[in-house]
């Protein structure tokens, strides 16, 4: 109880100085000397309050004070320690107040490493960060408050939804929101950067580092989030177009895009306008995430409770941001027509702005997959859902060129260049697709968009290796995450061409055989756990080379609240998962039973590693060079 | 001047894209069972209770004719209560009173039929109750009324006198 007391009040002190802040800069704006020491301590106050209301909430949920209504709602004194910590930020309260604990915490290490840019420009992206902030403070305080009192206290709580119940999903949010809100310093920089008229190339240098900090993240969270769906949701697939995974792939296009703007706006002084709406535009879809997500205008698996005042919260607040910094973009920005006719067709900025093109068609394919189920809904009344063949009719081809853009692209130089010594290029052209038309044609499939596919991925593979050792360190993080690039990509082919399933329902004893595997239903097992009971099948799968494998998925009945799961038990291996998942039928002694086997799984996890480690390379050698 | 007509239409294209999200909060976006008036009956394959024959909806179910569809089981006890109405309605000539038999026991069905007389002109049977779900119902009793194999209206719950009256009033 004295936890959430205290959680309340310094959320409240929080804004306060947010408020403060905010007064204070405007009023002191032209007098920016005095204020400059004072800023730091203010926002590090700031961060403070947060800091202490976010462990008051750690707390709560720690000791089980089920006086506090969204410890009552999300825990049970059953639940193992790690998950009582990650049910902090398993619910809707909790999540927004990490989010504003990392909102506070980026603009306190934004000031405290910033320091040869000029005082007004810190202050005006303060005072953006603080409109964030105290929004994001209202928000918190008035619509979805995590410290709400109950009375009578309850004994127990309701318990954590079991599927929440998995270390990467414990991870994922934190990491996914550092990636997330990471992008509200960009967006905060970029419209006082705007404001100011200092769009350059040391600015460019400087907010690169925050570029790519939130692209890690991103990068990161979204993988956890995958990994996630893969392992314990047990629908046997990585990627589902499910709305809430599209609305952190939307940011990740647009920061990605940003990412290779700011480098040609870092060379180049161009493309300034392209870097200020990508920037508005990473994070307006974070929020515009929040908000489909938030609202329960859409139905998805993260939609937490649903309350309509809280949707129109987020609502208006997003488009305020939005129409804030619309009117800046319009009204300060005049793009510098004189560096913009300055293109050479064959040249590195080209063949980026080209790829930014091809980037945001594939934005706008996922933003309109997503949306326009709203829109049709809302025009016509008519209710249709989008689904993986939507995506991949559209985005599939377009790879095509992206990926031999990608490819070809670093090779150029910038300004101008020709096609002197790049001999090889064409070497590696042919030599990919007659590779790939073999690998196709061994195992007889002969659909041509493939051939071309993984031709143009392989392609990119090639060429990226051949750099590794032509090129040695020159360039080694955009190489890294182009060659991680053009392994996800193989990999998500490969995976899709050649995975095999088996549906079937067995009683125990009983076996299933066909061409390529035999499974035999060999025992049931049953195990009490501390907040579980589960039953586990054993299985032995025979597959024709004779390779025989034990695998041994589990029915999982929580107790609190009482829900069934079922665990696919998954056998990974660098060539190959081997994923077996089941279900009861209704009554009877039969177990539905899927198996499946994924080539190349491991890889899809690997390379996204990879690319964001290439990203982490840069931001590594940024601050080394300084 | 061209800049200035860009940044207007991007202003109003958000507003219109505020409006429109405004309003899709205020849409449920909860997915229940249609309620779809004159909608076509669906169509399933279902075992005809004393017979065992298999049917299909066109055996049912003829053009120009009007039926009752009626869901029942033995164990519901609302079921029993709006019996009596049924058999009564039966009296009347111009409506064809038809039975879903909903997750039920054979032997108890029969001995509720016995007991409290058959007003069914045909009875077929759902032991998984995948029928009802594929005609929308809810749950037991459930009725509908179907005229050129479509459905007019839908009774959740036991019948009364009133919707009785109802029905009468529509198929004169």
């Amino acid at each position: 109880m004295i936890y959430s007391l205290v959680g309340y009040y310094s959320l409240v002190l929080g804004l306060i100085v947010g408020l403060t802040l905010f007064y204070f800069s405007f009023k002191n704006f032209n007098n920016a000397t005095i204020l400059n020491s004072k800023i730091l301590s203010f926002t590090f106050l700031q961060f403070f309050f947060v800091v202490i209301s976010f462990l008051c909430l750690i707390f709560s949920f720690v000791v089980s004070d089920f006086s506090n209504e969204t410890v009552f709602n999300n825990s049970h004194t059953t639940k193992p320690l790690f998950y009582k910590i990650s049910g902090t930020w398993g619910n809707h309260e909790g999540s927004l107040l990490l989010w504003l604990l990392v909102l506070t915490f980026f603009i306190f290490i934004f000031l405290l490493k910033t320091k040869n840019q000029p005082t007004k420009y810190k202050i005006l992206t303060l005072v953006f960060q603080q409109v964030i902030i105290i929004g994001f403070f209202i928000f918190l305080i008035k619509t979805s408050n995590p410290f709400n009192y109950l009375f009578p206290i309850p004994v127990e709580g309701l318990g954590l939804n079991p599927i929440l119940q998995d270390p990467a999903l414990a991870i994922h949010p934190p990491i996914l929101y550092l990636g997330y809100v990471g992008s509200s310093i960009i967006f905060s920089s970029v419209l006082s950067a705007t404001a100011l008229k200092m769009i350059s190339i040391s600015w460019a240098t400087h907010i690169k580092k925050w570029i790519l900090t939130s692209w890690i993240f991103l990068t990161l969270g979204i993988l956890l989030g995958s990994i996630w769906a893969y392992y314990e949701l047990g629908w046997g697939g990585f990627w589902f177009w499910d709305p809430v995974e599209n609305v952190s792939l939307m940011p990740w296009l647009a920061l990605t895009t940003l990412l290779h703007c700011i480098m040609v706006l870092e060379k180049k002084n161009i493309l300034s306008s392209w870097t200020i709406i990508l920037s508005i535009a990473t994070f307006t879809l974070s929020m515009c995430g929040t908000f489909l997500v938030r609202s329960g205008i859409l139905n998805s698996v993260h939609t937490f409770a649903n309350d309509p005042e809280r949707g129109v919260f987020i609502l208006i607040f997003l488009f305020i941001l939005i129409f804030l910094s619309l009117f800046i973009f319009f009204f300060f920005h005049k793009d510098n027509e004189k560096n913009s006719n300055q293109f050479f067709w064959l040249s590195k900025e080209t063949s980026i702005l080209i790829n930014n093109w091809f980037m945001m068609y594939f934005l706008s394919v996922v933003l309109i997959g997503t949306v326009y189920p709203i829109f049709l809904d809302v025009i016509s009344s008519e209710k249709i859902s989008v689904g993986p063949p939507f995506y991949h009719k559209l985005i599939m081809p377009f790879l095509i060129p992206f990926l031999l853009m990608m490819a070809i692209g670093p090779k150029l130089k910038w300004i101008k260049s020709d096609f002197e010594n790049k001999f090889y290029l064409i070497c590696l052209l042919l030599i990919s697709i007659f590779l790939a038309y073999f690998i196709l044609k061994s195992f007889n499939q002969k659909i041509l968009i493939n051939t071309i596919l993984i031709s143009s991925a392989l392609y990119l593979f090639f060429i990226t290796i051949r750099d590794f050792f032509v090129k040695k360190y020159k360039n080694l993080s955009q190489n890294i995450s182009h060659f991680g690039f053009s392994l996800l990509i193989l990999s998500i082919l490969f995976n899709n061409l050649f995975s095999s399933e088996v549906i079937t329902n067995l009683k125990l004893g009983e076996t299933f055989e066909n061409s390529k595997v035999n499974i035999y239903f060999e025992s049931i097992d049953s195990k009490k756990s501390k907040n579980y009971d589960s039953i586990i099948a054993n299985f032995i799968i025979r597959n024709s080379n004779g390779e025989e494998d034990k695998l041994s998925p589990e029915l999982r009945i929580y107790n609190q609240p009482v829900i069934a799961t079922s665990e696919a038990d998954i056998k990974t291996s660098l060539i190959s998962d081997k994923f077996i998942v089941v279900n009861l039928v209704q009554n009877q002694d039969y177990f539905n039973v899927r198996y499946q086997v994924k080539p190349l799984m491991m890889w899809i996890w690997i390379s996204v590693i990879l690319i964001s480690f290439g990203g982490l390379i840069s931001l590594i050698k940024k601050n080394h060079e300084k | 001047m061209r800049n200035k007509i860009l940044s207007i239409s991007v202003f109003l294209f958000f507003s219109i894209v505020f409006v429109i999200f405004f309003k899709g909060l205020k849409e449920t976006n909860i997915y229940t069972p249609d309620l779809d008036i004159k909608k076509e009956i669906p169509f399933f394959h279902a075992k005809d209770f004393y017979t065992g024959k298999k049917l299909n909806t066109s055996d049912i179910f003829k053009l120009n004719q009007t039926y009752l569809l009626n869901i029942w089981s033995s164990w519901c006890l609302p079921c029993r209560k709006e019996h009596p109405l049924l058999l009564s309605l039966n009296e009347n000539k111009k409506i064809n009173i038809i039975g879903m038999n909903y997750k039920d026991n054979k032997i108890n069905a029969e001995k509720f039929l016995k007991e409290l007389g058959n007003p069914y002109k045909r009875v077929f049977e759902d032991l998984e109750g995948t029928i009802a779900i594929e005609w929308g119902a809810y749950g037991v009793p459930e009725t509908f009324l179907i005229y050129n194999n479509k459905i007019i209206r839908k009774y959740i719950g036991p019948l009364n006198l009133n919707i009785i009256e109802e029905i009468k009033l529509l198929i004169k």
